[in-house]
């Protein structure tokens, strides 16, 4: 299939456009454990995505997972009813940090759909990473020329 | 021409999972390999409450209360609910990077360590992070290939990174990390007062017995062995069970691991803090007992393609119920999201100019080791493997 400049859905992207290289954004731990991400715009992205974009995106990641890792009364609700049921009350009920997990998921298709893939890129569920890294693939164009594919060496830019 | 159709079972992710794991129930249970003193826990806490119900709790019953044995029985199941969600649940296990994650940290370590002399110890390969005012020290982990998250460590019995890693316990035969920490103070918690109940008890029925028959040693019965039987299991589970449980109420309302406090790594030399606790010894307890209950992120059950090296996830994983956004990585060198297993560190090399760690048990023959001396690792690094 021949392609335009711009990727319309995530099928296109895939079947016609190379890996070229992939971005991951690290951890941003300076509140503690709690899972959040590092909203400092990496330079690879920087002809392919606008800051704002990328900034909100990994905004609304973070208060997501802070709104999953919540203490208050639910979480104790939650944890004094599964301890009295012996936690079998887990069986029928997903945890709140699930419900969130899914909310999460969708939000990323969503943006997968709307904002990264006409860019030409992907982004990859943390979950799927460990919670370790937001990966973002970046993919080249396949008719366009020049374009290099496996891991690039890219210039140390880095933190 | 008719086409066979073969129909093979699904390889499921937890088959293909570095570690040393067990697996059991398709990739449900999870356990350390050795498994030894976790069936002798079970053999201790089953035996002695059988006999306990056999034996003391109809007489106790019918002479004191029938409230007795039951809640003996709540206690009991309590007890074992505990103990059986500690050691089958994943610890927290961090999954291993795949290769272009650990690439992508090999070049920024290079890129940060600058050019290093030939012959010089390349600096060692630790990350500062300011946490509460409190500068912490981010470890990389040479088998798993990732800089740990804070309070993470790399488990040498398990061989995999656990997130909030407390301590391995053979007694339950499983590592205790940040998901069953707080199943694994209950178990020890009831475990407790299960103890203490039976021991109690055994003391009550025997001093009846004494005062309603006086005869009591001299009719032959198997209870008095029992009871003795009984006591004497108590008596030494008391003292190891309720230190224990007192420990680790004492770590959690300073919001600690063990790891932490064998290391000292807060013990308030060099005007160090625990940048994790509240302050608050309430507030300490909330966070470790009554957090959310986070989920796995070793997707075990997930279905692996056989041809590619990407694999999709099946709805059977609790975390990951999305379709796959896996990027076909075309390019990916590995055949398989596995990083090959490595002995300590004393044996990896630094890394510097090489992409990959070679594996002195499987060399891989497309990258030639890079000619470092053996010693030129750093002492912090050596620390890495123990726990």
């Amino acid at each position: 299939m021949y392609l335009v400049s711009a990727f319309h859905n995530l099928q296109e992207l895939r079947h016609s456009a190379s890996l070229a290289n992939k971005v991951f954004i690290q951890r941003d731990y300076t509140d503690g454990t709690v899972c959040k991400f590092q909203t400092k715009f990496p330079s690879e992205l920087d002809s392919r995505i606008e800051r704002t974009l990328f900034e909100d995106t990994v905004k609304t990641l973070n208060n997501y997972y802070a709104e999953a890792e919540k203490i208050g009364g639910q979480s104790y609700l939650e944890g004094c009813l599964a301890c009295l049921t012996v936690y079998l009350i887990f069986l029928c009920i997903e945890t709140r940090y699930e419900k969130v997990l899914k909310k999460i998921s969708r939000y990323i298709q969503e943006q997968n759909e709307k904002v990264y893939a006409p860019r030409g890129l992907l982004i990859t569920d943390p979950i799927e990473r460990g919670m370790r890294v937001i990966e973002i693939s970046v993919y080249e164009d396949r008719g366009s020329s020049g374009s290099s594919s496996g891991s690039s060496t890219t210039s140390s830019s880095g933190r | 021409m008719s086409a066979v159709m073969i129909i093979r079972k699904p390889t499921r992710k937890w088959e293909k999972l570095p570690g040393k794991n067990t697996f059991c129930c398709d990739g449900r249970v999870m356990m350390a390999r050795q498994k030894g003193v976790f069936y002798l826990t079970l053999f201790l806490i089953v035996g002695t409450c059988s006999l306990f119900f056999a034996f003391e709790c109809p007489y106790l019953a019918v002479h004191l209360s029938p409230a007795i044995p039951v809640f003996a029985v709540l206690l009991f199941i309590f007890v074992m609910a505990m103990l059986l969600r500690t050691s089958f649940s994943d610890p927290g296990v961090l999954p291993r990077a795949l290769p272009e994650e650990a690439n992508f940290i090999e070049m920024e370590i290079e890129a940060a360590n600058g050019n290093v002399l030939a012959g010089q110890r390349p600096p060692p390969r630790i990350k500062n992070v300011q946490i509460n005012n409190q500068i912490v020290k981010l470890k990389y982990c040479y088998t798993c290939k990732i800089f740990r998250p804070p309070r993470a460590s790399h488990c040498s019995i398990c061989d995999n990174c656990v997130d909030r890693f407390d301590h391995h316990c053979p007694w339950v035969g499983n590592c205790v990390g940040k998901r069953n920490y707080r199943y694994f103070y209950l178990f020890t918690l009831s475990l407790s007062l299960l103890t203490i109940y039976i021991f109690a008890f055994n003391i009550v029925h025997v001093v009846l017995r004494e005062y309603r028959s006086k005869k009591m040693f001299h009719v032959v019965s198997l209870t008095p062995h029992c009871t003795v039987l009984e006591v004497l299991v108590c008596f030494f589970t008391i003292w190891s069970v309720v230190g224990l449980t007192g420990f680790h109420t004492y770590l959690i309302s300073l919001n600690q691991t063990t790891n932490e406090d064998i290391k000292g790594s807060w013990s308030g030399k060099n005007r160090v803090q625990n940048p994790y606790s509240h302050k608050n010894i309430i507030k300490n307890c909330c966070e470790v007992l009554c957090s959310p209950t986070f989920p796995s992120v070793l997707d075990r059950r997930g279905v692996m393609l056989e041809d590619s090296s990407s694999p999709t996830h099946s709805d059977a994983s609790a975390a990951s119920t999305h379709k796959s956004s896996n990027p076909v990585s075309q390019t990916t060198k590995s055949s398989a999201p596995l990083i090959p297993n490595e002995h300590t560190p004393d044996e990896a090399k630094p890394g510097i100019g090489a992409g990959t760690q070679k594996s002195t048990s499987s060399p891989k023959g497309e990258k030639p080791p890079s000619p470092t001396s053996p010693n030129a690792v750093a002492p912090a690094v050596i620390k890495e493997s123990t726990h």
